[in-house]
């Protein structure tokens, strides 16, 4: 499995990764040799094995139902890019 | 001072030989001498060090009259500290190496910081590091490569090279880091000092910026073992805050220190002794292990057979939880954002090309791509059930043998540059401390002498899951019969 | 017109908005309408670092959906990561469920007028609502409000078995009762609690194949559901008529034109990468949890109306309107034990004829929680006065109207206050029968000619001039008997 071009570019789409079009050829080199390394895998015979999606073997604990946090909007619009009447602002969304 | 252990440190606070203050400033003053050639702070702030340090002048004097009290209640009060820029600071700038956090100021502290600050510890800034935590050389960050004290042409290791880097060259005498596949330790065996990385859960990931959720455990690095084990007491503890927090008891890291290793089964796995280790690290490590032998300790040859597939199943798991814990930097809330965009998609793909640097969004695009629409169950999925059967082996491999050793790095610090050119040649640096991160378990690194061209060798010890009382244990009773770890880089006094 | 007949393909998503206090990963508060961006924390706006902390009673919200609609409530479940970009989705994936989701299967009965039907669930699953894009003119920009984001969500996923927009609208009514009658949401549609996605498709009956579906987003009124279905439908069919494939699409339906048109963002950009949350573990669920939860659980619909049917004799239609909702069963029920049991059919009649219909011509609804004017026991008051004879249906509306509008303090002493006992004396009535006998010849003659008309002609008569007063059954029996004499 191996990535072209277009391929490259899908991914930087979905990555929202602008690539130039030098960046784009390089990036396909070096994504290639990576896949080539890990390509290894698919030569494990997994079957029957179980994904292991955590570190450890315990269930999720939980929280009660209850309001902890208090108004910090201020604090945190401090370091917002661009900020207007307590909303974050970007480019217009059409939908 | 700048030589003295932590436990020296304290009687020393204790005994009002030294101020906090004034040992912070001590440690300010190299910073500032020294620092510009290392590159091993990206943040400092004397104001508030010395404010901090202030504090701790000023606690000491509340529990004047009893100084035993207070020094066993809070023994690492008046210590300085520094935090790998990984960790939120409330107050402090906090960059991730990265230019698109370069002038985040965190609203907020990590738990890790809440607790060292809660046991007395004055952070003397943040250190420097491979960008989001993703290198094993230092060399992606944003804020310039962090220079190896013994070597300033060589690498202090990666991610977490500042934290090592700044206490090699005694400019703080402990740090904070965090282990990915190897972060913590691979750069305390390329700069000669000790680090752990816990058992996943162990510490509270709460506030420590993501790279790999499943694989990211912060840890202290220092000289020695006896210094870990007392800055891991104070870090490690259940965080309500993080679901993968462990719910267990506290412990005291330092109460196995003095046990004598007698009896000790350490396992050898033979995939860490094969080729891929240079000959100067496998002499160095295999004089380490005679050492352990005269201490009463016998070893054992265990097999890990599936470690050779650590390196690319980490490689598949780590890039694909990294591109979704990387979203979030997408400039609208905080963090960089481009100056220019012509619309909404044009603003995310500029700002995250632009303030990413290249191996982070190498490591996304792979990512990206390993969990895409049909290629989930070929990469993402394979990886996972080889994670388990990685984890399996060190099950079976502790039935033979209490601790696991081996190089922590195949080969001591390399040159600026050596490896990249060629990813992939950079990622197998971590190729023995990979497997540890994937099962969960615990793995330190302790020098064990030094290699080719002067540069420290580090030995590697895997425990069984929170074993790490124990695993601070063997290395302690090793570093009371040998030296390696009081060692320090010429041309930095 | 081509020959071809259509079916409709209805399934359903329905998010509904669970009732907690705090949002499902972090502790701020889910009230509705504060100031942008306040209840919105460090966990909520993604800083660096921040991390999930499932809330417990999202999780019971969750059982109790499953039980009540005798789903698997799935011992472990899995929560992912949905992976886009959008600027209200601060995190840049939603966090959910996918492969395992924690309600699995189940389903719900259906009424539509007389027919009933029972529509499956796919599965219900936990996510976290998004934050909310405010369009208005921000110096041209758009303005994000993060309040939302993290509000807990059950969405609630049908099988692709309705064949009507009537059919959808009553299964989303059904869902809509059934999530309040739980406790699980507030069902406000105004505020976005309760918000249904329709996936919708035909394909020429008899085809076994779906038709390619587009998926109407956000139908927050059940009007809406029905027009933009009814739409959408139409507009397929023409589609494929003129020779053009459905393809598929989200589509937005525009309440002002009553028209649906494809959203402009790009669905095909859509890939969204799920795989389980590395933050969150597993989460459990044990037996001894839903048992526990089962225990707190109301009676649930299906059963009370089973119940009203077994017990109370009702008709099918009348237990199944009378246990529509909670409160409506309640008021019932309440009305029954003062009135006495025996009277159930009357207390139903008066449920749902006389409050039903003067709630509704107020504007008042009981399931949203109006309080009905008229208490229970006054109802029953009425109620046993009618049993009794002392009213005519006639004079119990009047009784009626009077204590709705708060006029004295129950039916007797509206009875008392307006002389409103009926008159049950035969021989009083008896007279009365002798007089218009004698007055309306006519109507006697047509009668005895076979004339049924003559017959309630001259019942009339007798009530009028009793002043409606005599009980009309008595009136009939008596009258009956004087002609055959």
């Amino acid at each position: 499995m191996s990535l072209n071009q277009e391929g490259v570019g899908r991914i930087a789409r979905l990555a929202r990764i602008e690539l130039s079009a030098d960046e784009s050829v390089a990036t396909q080199d070096q994504l290639n040799d990576i896949l080539g390394f890990i390509a290894r895998l698919q030569a494990v015979n997994t079957t029957g094995i179980e994904p292991m999606a955590h570190a450890v073997d315990v269930v999720q604990r939980l929280r009660p139902d209850c309001i902890t946090e208090t108004d910090r909007r201020a604090d945190f619009q401090a370091i917002a890019p661009e900020v207007d009447g307590g909303l974050y602002l970007v480019p217009k969304v059409i939908e | 001072m700048i030589n003295a252990s932590l436990k020296e440190l304290s009687a020393a606070l204790a005994q009002r030989k030294i101020s906090a203050v004034e040992l912070a400033t001590l440690f300010l003053n190299r910073i500032e001498r020294l620092n510009p050639a290392l590159n091993a702070f990206i943040t400092t702030d004397r104001e508030k060090t010395l404010a901090q340090a202030q504090r701790s002048d000023d606690a000491r004097k509340v529990g004047a009259g009893d100084t035993v009290a207070f020094q066993s209640k809070a023994p690492l009060s008046g210590i300085p500290l520094a935090h790998k820029d990984i960790f939120c600071t409330q107050g402090w700038r906090t960059t991730c190496g990265s230019k698109m956090l370069a002038n985040f100021v965190s609203p907020y502290d990590a738990h890790v910081v809440e607790r060292m600050a809660t046991a007395g510890m004055v952070t003397l800034g943040k250190l420097n590091m491979d960008e989001f935590a993703m290198g094993s050389s230092n060399e992606t960050s944003f804020f310039g490569a962090v220079k190896n004290p013994w070597d300033v042409s060589r690498v202090p290791g990666g991610s977490s090279g500042g934290s090592a880097a700044a206490i090699a060259a005694r400019l703080a005498p402990a740090a904070t880091g965090t282990d990915t596949g190897g972060s913590i330790r691979q750069p305390a065996a390329l700069c000669g000092l000790t680090g752990i990385k816990p058992t996943y859960g162990v510490v509270s990931r709460y506030g420590m910026i993501a790279f790999a959720s499943s694989l990211d455990q912060a840890g202290p690095m220092a000289k020695s073992a006896e210094d870990c084990a007392l800055l891991l007491t104070a870090m490690a503890g259940f965080d309500t805050r993080d679901s993968t927090s462990l719910e267990r008891p506290a412990e005291d890291y330092s109460r196995d220190l003095n046990q004598p290793l007698t009896g000790l089964k350490i396992g050898l796995p033979k995939e860490f002794f094969g080729d891929g280790m240079d000959a100067d690290v496998r002499s160095a490590v295999e004089a380490a292990l005679d050492e352990y032998r005269k201490l009463g300790a016998t070893t054992v040859e265990v097999s890990l057979p599936n470690s050779a597939l650590s390196v690319p199943a980490y490689y598949v798991i780590a890039p694909a939880e990294a591109s979704s814990n990387l979203s979030r930097f997408d400039g609208v809330r905080y963090g960089y954002r481009a100056p220019e965009y012509t619309d909404l998609a044009d603003m995310y793909a500029k700002t995250r090309a632009q303030g990413f640097g290249a191996e982070v969004k190498r490591r996304i695009l792979i990512g990206t791509y390993v969990l895409s629409h049909g290629y989930y169950d070929a990469y993402y999925l394979q990886a996972q059930k080889i994670r388990r059967l990685i984890a399996a082996d060190f099950s079976a491999a502790f039935e033979q043998c209490d601790v696991i050793m081996g190089p922590t790095s195949p080969s001591v610090a390399f040159a600026f540059g050596a490896k990249n050119a060629d990813p992939v040649q950079m990622y197998l640096s971590d190729i023995y401390t990979i497997s540890t991160n994937l099962a969960g378990l615990p793995g330190m690194s302790l020098p064990c002498g030094f290699g080719n061209n002067n540069m420290p060798v580090g030995l590697q010890i895997i425990g069984h899951w929170f074993d790490e009382a124990k695993m601070l244990n063997t290395a302690h009773q090793y570093q009371q019969v040998t030296d390696w770890h009081s060692r320090m880089p010429e041309g930095l006094a | 017109m081509s020959a071809t007949k259509w079916e409709v393909v209805i399934g359903l998503e329905t998010h509904t908005q669970l009732k907690t206090q705090s949002k499902i990963f972090s502790g701020s508060s889910v009230a509705f309408g504060a100031s942008p961006n306040v209840q919105s924390s460090a966990v909520d706006i993604a800083l660096p670092g921040v991390l999930p902390v499932l809330n417990r009673e999202a999780v019971v919200c969750a059982i109790k959906f499953g039980l009540a609609v005798g789903a698997t409530i799935a011992p472990r479940s899995i929560f992912a990561r949905k992976n886009y970009f959008y600027p209200d989705l601060p995190k840049g994936y939603q966090i959910s469920q996918f492969e395992i989701p924690v309600v699995q299967g189940g389903g719900l009965a259906i009424r539509v007028g007389e027919v009933e039907k029972y529509v499956h669930l796919t599965r219900a699953h936990l996510e976290e609502d998004a934050g909310k894009s405010l369009h208005e003119d921000f110096q041209g920009k758009t303005g994000i409000d993060l309040n939302r984001a993290g509000t807990p969500l059950l969405e609630i996923v049908s099988e692709p078995d309705m064949r009507s927009s009537a059919e959808a609208v009553a299964y989303a009514k059904a869902l809509h009762a059934l999530v309040q009658w739980i406790g699980i949401c507030d069902g406000n549609m105004q505020e976005g609690s309760f918000r249904c996605d329709a996936n919708v498709s035909v394909r020429p009956v008899g085809q076994k194949e779906f038709g390619t579906r587009r998926e109407i987003k956000n139908l927050n009124s059940f009007r809406f559901m029905q027009q933009a279905i009814d739409f959408e439908v139409q507009w397929q069919i023409n589609e494929i008529e003129e020779g053009r494939a459905i393809q598929q699409a989200t589509v937005l339906f525009n309440s002002d034109t009553g028209e649906t048109r494809a959203m402009r963002s790009k669905e095909d950009a859509h890939d969204y990468r799920y795989f389980p949350d590395p933050d969150l573990l597993p989460l459990e669920i044990t037996p001894a949890w839903i048992a526990e939860v089962k225990a707190s659980l109301p009676e649930l619909p299906e059963a009370m109306k089973a119940r009203f049917e077994s017990d109370y004799g009702l008709s099918a239609y009348d237990a199944a309107t009378l246990s529509a909702s909670r409160e409506m069963a309640n008021y019932f029920e309440e009305t029954l034990t003062a009135a006495g049991r025996e009277n159930a059919k009357l207390c139903a009649n008066w449920v749902m004829g006389e409050v039903a219909g003067r709630l509704n011509k107020d504007g008042m609804e009981i399931s949203a929680g109006h309080a009905v004017p008229l208490a229970p026991t006054l109802l029953a008051g009425i109620i046993r006065r009618i049993t009794d004879n002392t009213l005519s249906n006639k004079m119990a509306r009047e009784v009626f109207d009077a204590l709705w509008v708060g006029e004295e303090k129950d039916a007797d002493a509206v009875i008392a206050a307006r002389g409103l006992t009926q008159v049950t004396d035969s021989g009083a009535i008896e007279s009365v029968i002798d007089e218009v006998l004698a007055t309306n010849a006519k109507s006697v003659e047509e009668f005895h000619a076979g004339k049924d008309k003559a017959f309630n002609s001259l019942v009339g008569q007798v009530m009028k001039a009793t002043k409606g007063k005599a009980d009309p059954q008595q009136v009939n029996d008596l009258l009956r008997k004087k002609l055959a004499t």
